[in-house]
């Protein structure tokens, strides 16, 4: 069975700090990460293929020190990585034509898997945006799976809803991060991982002129305005006046 | 046209109000789709919030998939030369705008928090980096998709005497090779927390799921009586059903009141409660991010001061 991952390098949100005055996020020196539940979705495809056979390969549309983090998931289990350098600023429709093009070029699969959503933007469009592109069916917001030779079945997550569906191959499944617990590499593993291939290409060798179509025009930090009183001593006190506060904002009522 | 379109009738009336103010500066329509069993009940209502034109993509579908929902939009996008969809930001309503805009390589925003017009272009807002930025996002081309989350909007107010055109026709699909194998609902505890005036939350704090009882003791003198968590106690610990889960991935709401007791207040959880009246956060860590995120607080052990917040609030509203 041939498994394609998307996988995204995000900024380490974790480790972002905000500018004090501005309130705008500080991007600049951010570590860099796979974007976690990306590597839920390597960690589904390690165990389909430890079921079934086949092969991993984890594509990336990214810069080129994208390419250490690919490295992490060949380490975890993929046989190959595949990153495309995007044309600047890049939108969800550049992205996805790009990992389109390039799955073309990958030739034969059967299963892509990526995450819900990355943890930066958080929109959860790539997934289905690519299924689309690609034109086989999506079976989105998976919490678990069951893979095997002629089709797979998933449970669905969807909110006020459970839903059980399976799909024939070729087909792209999009994962929750309670689908599994990303296993970490072995330090053999993560030796092993620089012997596998990564094959680099150009927007240009796949999507010639692709161009976004919309457009980031602004960052904006978002304003927190809060009291921020904090009573810290004798409790019983504090209790009171908490509710004494409480109280004049009108909430209790 | 601008077109608008949610499998659930409350997201639809409140993306109807932000069409019309659309499709006012841009001197077209706005209409509403129904795809499904023809339901003239529905037709009327959407008319009745606003809708000038009501599309009835009649189909025998059982289930919604977004393979063949996008298929029967994309017709009517082309048939209609439609150039602004609105879509409501559910599960379902996600999945589907990405996929459209896939299929016709069209501009997409997802969860879009403001929309309007700038330089007569297409502009919208959405919170991004866990809640921490917004972005300003700017359509170049057409058509364009956005979904809209519930609430962002209000619905005109329903005017019965509106008058409307109401098309309907079949539109071609593409049948899915996925199957439904079988819908049942979540587990739940039958909670709303995005419609709560008052919520007590419970994070990692807590030592045993039976203590979660300290948090519905404060919830029951409370007016509002609803109980929220962090992720680790619903996602991971199952201690409560994923009704009660706020947060990024979870619900979002805006409370009057929000009480986070053993909350660090990690940036996943300020972006689902971020919009909240009055904040307040008991921790016993004087360091806990919650604190910057609160208008009071009380550094404590919450074993403690739970029980006497609660005994405190019941004296005071007698």
């Amino acid at each position: 069975m041939n498994i394609i991952v998307c996988a995204k390098q995000v900024v380490d949100i974790s480790e972002m700090k905000l500018d004090s005055s501005t309130k705008k996020p500080i991007l600049q020196g951010v570590p860099q990460k796979i974007s976690d539940i990306d590597k839920n979705a390597m960690e589904e495809a390690i165990k389909i293929k430890e079921k079934n056979g086949g092969k991993i390969t984890v594509l990336t549309v990214g810069p080129t020190d994208a390419k250490e983090r690919i490295k992490e998931l060949l380490a975890m289990g993929a046989d190959e990585g595949v990153l495309v350098n995007p044309p600047d600023n890049p939108d969800y429709h550049v992205v996805s034509s790009l990992l389109a093009g390039a799955i073309k070029k990958i030739g034969e699969y059967d299963l892509v898997l990526c995450g819900e959503a990355s943890t930066d933007m958080f929109s959860g469009q790539i997934g289905p945006r690519l299924a689309g592109l690609l034109n086989i069916p999506q079976v989105t917001y998976a919490q678990s799976l069951n893979a095997e030779k002629e089709k797979i079945t998933a449970e669905r997550n969807m909110g006020d809803k459970l839903v059980s569906e399976e799909s024939t191959y070729p087909v792209l499944v999009s994962v929750t991060k309670e689908i599994n617990e990303p296993r970490l590499p072995s330090l053999m593993q993560i030796l092993g991982a620089a012997n596998k291939p990564i094959n680099e290409m150009t927007a240009e060798s796949i999507e010639s002129g692709v161009k976004p179509v919309v457009d980031t025009i602004e960052l904006k930090g978002i304003p927190m305005e809060r009291k921020n009183i904090i009573y810290k001593d004798d409790l019983d006190e504090s209790v009171t006046k908490l509710v004494d506060s409480l109280a004049k904002e009108g909430v209790l009522r | 046209m601008v077109l608008v379109y949610s499998d659930d009738k409350k997201i639809a009336f409140e993306l109807l109000n932000k069409a019309n103010e659309l499709a006012k500066d841009l001197k077209t329509k706005p209409t509403a789709i129904i795809i499904g069993k023809p339901d003239e009940t529905l037709a009327k209502e959407y008319i009745s919030y606003g809708a000038e034109n009501v599309i009835a993509a009649e189909t025998d579908l059982d289930n919604f998939k977004a393979e063949e929902y996008a298929d029967i939009i994309e017709n009517i996008v082309k048939d209609t030369k439609i150039e602004t969809v609105l879509i409501g930001s559910n599960k379902n309503g996600k999945e589907l705008a990405s996929r459209l805009a896939g299929k016709i390589n069209a501009g997409c925003v997802i969860d879009c928090t403001d929309v309007y017009l700038k330089d007569k272009k297409l502009t919208v807002e959405r919170v991004v980096y866990s809640g921490n930025a917004i972005t300003v996002e700017q359509f170049n081309s057409k058509p364009e998709i956005v979904t809209i989350p519930p609430k962002v909007f209000d619905p005109l107010p329903k005017d019965e005497k509106r008058k409307g055109e109401v098309t309907k026709k079949k539109f071609d699909f593409e049948k899915s090779t996925s199957k439904i194998l079988n819908v049942q609902d979540m587990k739940t505890g039958g909670v709303n927390v995005e419609d709560a005036e008052i919520i007590v939350s419970c994070g990692r704090g807590f030592k045993n799921k039976d203590d979660i009882k300290l948090i519905q003791d404060l919830a029951d003198v409370l007016k509002g009586k609803t109980v929220g968590c962090s992720r680790p106690i619903s996602a991971d610990l199952k201690w409560l059903s994923e009704d009660h889960w706020i947060g990024l991935s979870g619900h979002k709401v805006k409370p009057k009141l929000y009480i986070a007791a053993g909350i660090s207040g990690q940036i996943q959880h300020i972006a689902g409660m971020r919009d909240s009246g009055i904040v307040v956060a008991i921790n016993k860590d004087p360091e806990a991010l919650i604190f910057k995120s609160a208008d009071y607080g009380i550094v404590g052990d919450l074993y403690e001061v739970l029980p006497k917040l609660t005994n405190a609030v019941k004296q005071k509203l007698g």
